[in-house]
């Protein structure tokens, strides 16, 4: 049963760290129904930027939660810098483009990241700063409560919730959520639909500026590929729980997280990635709009 | 100040080779009930996305004395252009009040919007009993309500209104009407593009009628009522 529980609490903070990533795959889509492909290598830049960061202010080896309050700044900042500049110069030429070439583009820019990562970062693995003490919080012997789990979930708690209080409760919320169901109409009541399209890729990438992180702080080797796998998982996820749903995001990345680590608890490590994709085939052929998605009927 | 509200001259609307609009002019004065009829695909509805920017477009479209031509849509708003579009176009999964606050999205004076939002309940005791209810429940006649309403929440000199029959069944028809005149009889200058021509005519102060992206009639609304041309083509006569 103690077993059980830690591998619940294991698989919720893997969850949590797939959820934040697939909520950046989610809302691009909900608003420009595109997939971001580059939205995986935005993630990695992120964790680039913490190591770099970290080194240049000599924290590397003081984890803390100055450390971690300080590199998710750099991290989400980062990221949103990085997202507007590829929402500006390769994603908003071709907002008239049919959208095949946006797709094709967005495949482009992800490749273009991740070999610019190799040159500019190196192909060698680097060892991501240590955020937090690594330390058991607390202890019911085959139970332990490690502050680098209860961290993340912490932090994506807090990240969800104010996404949703963005979302929700203000203005710029209200805007995002009109255009992404009808552009035309929200441009015609006042809304500059190209500011909230970036601003959307801002919140976006700056959740996967927290991911990276997280995922720096529980897995700390870091290269410029690292993206590929964790962006195609949450991008499962956010298909999952159905493309252009914030809570099906969350859901689908809870989902994967933990029956990923059921896997590899009760069967075999060797089909951790392909339980992912198990899943992507078994929701495309039964509820291909995702778990909470609908079928969009076009009205006339 | 001048008695034109929206001025339109020899305008020409193009989709890639297809030409749309074909060189129109009309003009729409103060406090003005305006309607534009036509057959499906006459343009009528390519007109409002000129005006309302969403189609770009060749010729001069002057609204209060402003230039249009290089003013984006959103900046539209702020001159003083409202729109209920085609197909009423309400946000289907947010609120009717969320829909609502989307009118009044240019505005910042909070004040001025909840006295706003106020008298639009009044004016629609519907919406406010459905206010928490996402809009795409609502019925076609509400949702054409919501969608006048929302356009009416920025406070706009001129309100578009694009089919606002469309879809409805007649007896919503009339009420919709009412609705409108009644926004007209309040001081609102409104342009009316409408299919429905019998009710269109009888609503308007002048009207135009659009043949395949060119006008070729106009007059007083009761004039073209008893316009045979119009009575055979339009009301089937």
């Amino acid at each position: 049963m103690q077993d059980f529980l830690q591998h619940v609490i294991n698989g919720l903070s893997l969850g949590s760290i797939y959820a934040l990533i697939a909520l950046g795959y989610t809302m691009v889509y909900g608003i420009l129904q595109m997939i971001n492909f580059a939205h995986s290598d935005v993630y990695m830049v992120g964790a680039f930027a913490s190591y770099y960061a970290a080194k240049w202010l000599g924290i590397e080896n003081q984890p803390g939660l100055m450390t971690l309050a300080t590199l998710l700044v750099v991290s989400m900042l980062v990221c949103s810098l990085l997202g507007l500049t590829i929402e500006r110069l390769a994603y908003r030429p071709l907002r008239k483009a049919p959208k095949l070439n946006i797709l094709i583009t967005a495949i482009g820019v992800s490749l273009f990241l991740e070999y610019t990562g190799q040159i500019v970062f190196g192909a060698d693995p680097k060892v991501f700063p240590e955020v937090v003490n690594d330390m058991v919080l607390a202890d019911f012997g085959r139970l332990q409560l490690k502050s680098s789990d209860i961290t993340v979930l912490i932090v994506s708690l807090i990240s969800m919730v104010a996404l949703q209080f963005l979302i929700h409760r203000t203005k710029v919320g209200r805007a995002m959520r009109a255009v992404s169901q009808n552009a035309a109409v929200a441009a015609m009541l006042g809304v500059n639909t190209d500011r909230i399209i970036a601003f959307t890729f801002v919140v976006g990438s700056s959740l996967a500026g927290v991911g990276s992180v997280l995922v720096g702080m529980k897995y700390p080797k870091i290269e410029p590929l690292m993206g590929m796998m964790i962006g195609l998982k949450a991008f499962v996820a956010a298909v999952l729980g159905g493309i252009g749903n914030i809570t099906g995001a969350v859901l689908g990345g809870l989902i994967m997280g933990l029956s990923e680590e059921m896997v590899v608890a009760y069967l075999s490590s060797t089909y951790r990635d392909a339980l992912a994709f198990g899943l992507l085939i078994l929701i495309l052929l039964f509820r291909p709009a995702g778990l909470l998605g609908r079928y969009q009927m076009e009205k006339v | 100040m001048s008695d034109v509200l929206l001025q339109v001259r020899d305008l020409h609307v193009s989709y890639g080779s297809i030409h749309a609009i074909k060189g129109i002019s009309f003009d729409v004065r103060r406090n003005e009930i305006v309607s534009l009829i036509g057959a499906n695909g006459a343009g009528k509805t390519t007109t409002l996305r000129a005006i309302s920017g969403l189609a770009g477009f060749k010729g001069s479209i002057r609204l209060d004395n402003h230039d249009l031509s290089q003013i984006p849509p959103d900046k539209r708003v702020k001159l003083g252009l409202a729109q209920s579009p085609e197909g009423r176009g309400v946000f289907p999964q947010m609120s009717v009040l969320e829909n609502l606050e989307m009118g009044a999205y240019s505005r910042s004076d909070r004040d001025g919007i909840e006295k706003d939002l106020r008298r639009c309940y009044e004016m629609f005791p519907r919406l406010k009993e459905r206010r928490s209810q996402m809009a795409g429940t609502l019925s076609g006649g509400e949702q054409q309500m919501l969608a006048i309403s929302r356009a009416l929440m920025s406070r706009p000199k001129l309100l578009l209104l694009d089919e606002p029959s469309l879809g409805l069944a007649p007896l919503i028809v009339a009420q919709i009407f009412e609705i409108i005149k009644q926004v007209h009889s309040e001081g609102m200058t409104i342009l009316l593009v409408e299919q429905n021509a019998r009710m269109a005519l009888k609503a308007a102060d002048r009207a135009y009628v659009l043949e395949t992206g060119k006008i070729v009639l106009d007059g007083r609304g009761q004039d073209l009522l008893d316009n045979d041309e119009v009575r055979r083509s339009y009301l089937g006569i």
